[in-house]
């Protein structure tokens, strides 16, 4: 196989698999959000502004395999 | 057609100077806030007309958000992290104009806006605080994560530019997909949600990098 080859399989299983864990990362923080605005409705103003900043922060390692794909297929260093 | 979204995309040359296509829309942007801006305060008055009106609400609206998240003194912050979301909310939309396409989805704007970023902390830190002081930050708890509180610095500026980047430009790239894919009409639903995209990343790049210059101005101890 060449690298071209190579690095499409790894930008593959770069964008897959570093897609699983922010998405349940992401469920799991806006499910206890949700939870905690239907206990206290008046906390959602604070509430929210931290649930965006924690995905933001969740969202990078996804980020993060996008632009190794991103680098692999367009930015390859080993293809000539 | 070049499909990396990594290239350069030269529209002409000035002279030796390669002028770029986010840069011509980075500039008609600026101009046309200043133009706006211009118009509605120009016979400002407290009868305010409506122009006056719309901008005297987005920057009450700006102030109170910026106070919720800075709590000391936040007013000398406002004109940076306003500026910001307004340019990086116009910049995103931007590409509901046919034929424009947003200048955050390449990756020179959004390094220009991190670095700004990144030197502003410092630099307010600084002003905020004195040098020992803001210097002091990075050996807390302890002496011995100096290193990585120095690269947790970088880091984050790198995620906050990669952040807004990696959004504008896969939605880009989505859209080119769908459109190549399915035709006229299946885009649209995309398009719409690229207006939530737009907005939403403008809000995380502007809170964040308010966290960030609130972290850098404030003696206690935030994210």
């Amino acid at each position: 196989m060449t690298i071209e080859m190579w690095s499409i399989i790894g930008a593959f299983v770069a964008v897959s698999f570093g897609a699983i864990g922010p998405a349940l990362g992401e469920g799991r923080a806006i499910a206890a959000a949700m939870d905690a605005i239907a206990r206290q409705p008046e906390a959602v103003g604070p509430l929210s502004r931290t649930l965006f900043v924690g995905l933001a922060m969740i969202e990078t390692m996804a980020i993060y395999c996008l632009v190794i794909a991103l680098l692999l297929l367009y930015a390859n260093p080993f293809v000539g | 057609m070049d499909l990396s979204p990594l290239a350069p995309d030269i529209l002409f040359n000035l002279g030796p100077v390669p002028i770029s296509r986010p840069v011509v829309t980075t500039w008609a942007i600026m101009a046309g806030m200043t133009l706006l801006c211009w118009l509605g305060l120009r016979r400002a008055q407290v009868h305010a007309g409506p122009l006056q009106t719309v901008l005297e609400v987005i920057v009450t609206t700006l102030d109170e958000q910026i106070a919720a998240i800075i709590h000391r003194d936040h007013g000398k912050y406002v004109p940076l992290l306003g500026t910001l979301f307004l340019f990086v909310v116009i910049a995103n939309l931007s590409a509901i104009v046919p034929g424009v396409k947003p200048p955050t989805g390449h990756l020179e704007t959004p390094m220009a806006l991190a670095a700004i970023v990144f030197v502003s902390a410092h630099v307010m830190g600084i002003q905020a605080r004195g040098l020992g002081a803001y210097a002091s930050r990075y050996t807390k708890p302890s002496i011995l994560l100096l290193p990585l509180n120095v690269l947790s610095e970088i880091t984050r500026t790198f995620s906050l530019m990669v952040r807004l980047y990696g959004n504008i430009m896969s939605h880009e790239m989505v859209i080119a997909i769908v459109l190549f894919l399915a035709g006229l009409f299946l885009p649209v639903p995309f398009m719409l949600l690229g207006i939530l995209i737009g907005i939403i990343q403008a809000y995380i790049f502007t809170v964040l990098a308010a966290v960030f210059i609130g972290a850098a101005v404030s003696t206690e101890e935030i994210g």
